[in-house]
């Protein structure tokens, strides 16, 4: 019982860590949306609340497949674990 | 004609709303040290449950995210009367200049993003700002962000998804339901899934923000103590001592910058998705006396 349920414990574990490997995507995106906002300003500095205001909505976007992920994790870390075992408990009828 | 602003009553009113203000959010605290059970140390925990209701299929739970929703909700209430209150064409007063560059902020942002159409937004628009930042701002206070609860910020969400629906409706339901089959009619199913995305990735954007940086605070937070512990030994114990600073750096980005910054991005979204769900053309060319001068090119 001990053993299987420190299996579950450390695959949560493991699964939201895995889930995190999402955080790359939002990442790069992000960089490339900075980058190309800044060169933008540096092309037209006039324009650059207009730019500014562009990139950030556009950041905000590009997080969203990060924060899927977050979720993910969150809820590997904080509710899996308690439901998977009171599932594995009601299984084996103790 | 008299100052009005120099009668006592008018002071009595002043003070009274701004107690109106900031009495709801000494509420909340008192709430939180009342209600809260002892911990040992930090830790990562839910919203704390206040009561539940018996209902029918589930109990029905009121928990701090939605008091600090209600009492979020008096405050801006108090802050929008104090900031109306005594106002008059001609006499000039700070408040006035304030309430005035609120407004025409809003309405800019609503020309700009979704056209003559939809002038009669600007109020729902800015509670949703308002709302939306207050509510990320409570936990500069210590109290429990209602915005980091996925329920609130789920309702609000789905109050998207219904003006969306309803806009896309304005032509017929069977415009609406063509919609769907838009630009072929393979497309169906990924367009229903789209539109069924649309509240759920609102909901978690902001929720994840918010919960993210309180996460990332209470980590450093814990990191930080356990650091001091290991350098000054039993010093720590009543005065960690590198928690000073870095967790303050953190609150200014987490607390301030993306809690505005969320709110922003929540109202911008909502105005886009429903001025894009409006079927315009279709409907200006029905109903033609309705077309406002200034229509925003989509």
């Amino acid at each position: 019982m001990e053993l299987a349920i420190g299996i579950i414990m450390g695959c949560c574990a493991l699964g939201a860590g895995i889930a995190m490997i999402a955080g790359i995507g939002p990442g790069i995106g992000e960089g490339n949306a900075v980058a190309k906002a800044c060169e933008a300003i540096g092309r037209q500095p006039e324009s650059s609340g207009k730019v500014t205001t562009t990139m950030l909505m556009g950041c905000a976007v590009a997080e969203t497949t990060g924060l899927y992920a977050l979720v993910i994790a969150i809820l590997l870390i904080f509710v899996a674990p308690g439901r998977f075992v009171n599932i594995m408990i009601d299984a084996l009828g103790k | 004609m008299e100052n009005k602003s120099k009668t006592a009553a008018f002071k009595a009113a002043d003070v009274l709303l701004i107690l109106m203000m900031i009495l709801p959010v000494a509420a909340g605290i008192v709430l939180k040290v009342l209600f809260s059970p002892a911990t040992e140390g930090i830790e990562i925990k839910g919203a704390l449950v206040y009561f539940s209701v018996k209902a029918p299929l589930q109990d029905l739970v009121i928990t701090d995210a939605q008091i600090n929703s209600w009492l979020v909700l008096i405050s801006i209430t108090g802050l929008c009367l104090y900031l109306t209150h005594g106002i008059r064409a001609g006499v000039k007063t700070k408040r006035q200049y304030a309430a005035e560059w609120a407004v025409e902020k809003v309405e800019g942002l609503i020309n700009e993003n979704m056209g003559g159409f939809f002038k009669g937004f600007a109020p729902f628009i800015a509670a949703m700002l308002a709302l939306s930042a207050f509510s990320s701002l409570m936990s500069l206070a210590g109290l429990f962000p209602p915005t980091s609860d996925l329920n609130v910020v789920a309702g609000w969400a789905i109050l998207t998804f219904i003006l969306m629906t309803y806009y896309r409706m304005k032509c017929g339901i069977v415009t609406y339901f063509k919609s769907f089959g838009d630009p072929a009619p393979a497309m169906t199913p990924l367009n229903i899934i789209s539109e069924l995305a649309t509240p759920l990735s609102m909901s978690f954007r902001h929720y994840g923000n918010i919960l993210s940086g309180s996460v990332i605070s209470v980590l450093v937070t814990a990191g930080l103590t356990g650091l001091s512990k290991a350098i000054f030994g039993s010093m720590a114990d009543t005065f960690p001592l590198l928690r000073v600073g870095l967790p303050a750096v953190l609150s200014i980005y987490f607390d301030v910058f993306s809690g505005l910054l969320q709110a922003y991005i929540f109202a911008m979204l909502t105005m886009l998705y429903t001025a894009g769900a409006f079927p315009a053309d279709a409907y200006f060319s029905k109903h033609p006396d309705k077309k406002p001068e200034t229509q925003a090119e989509a």
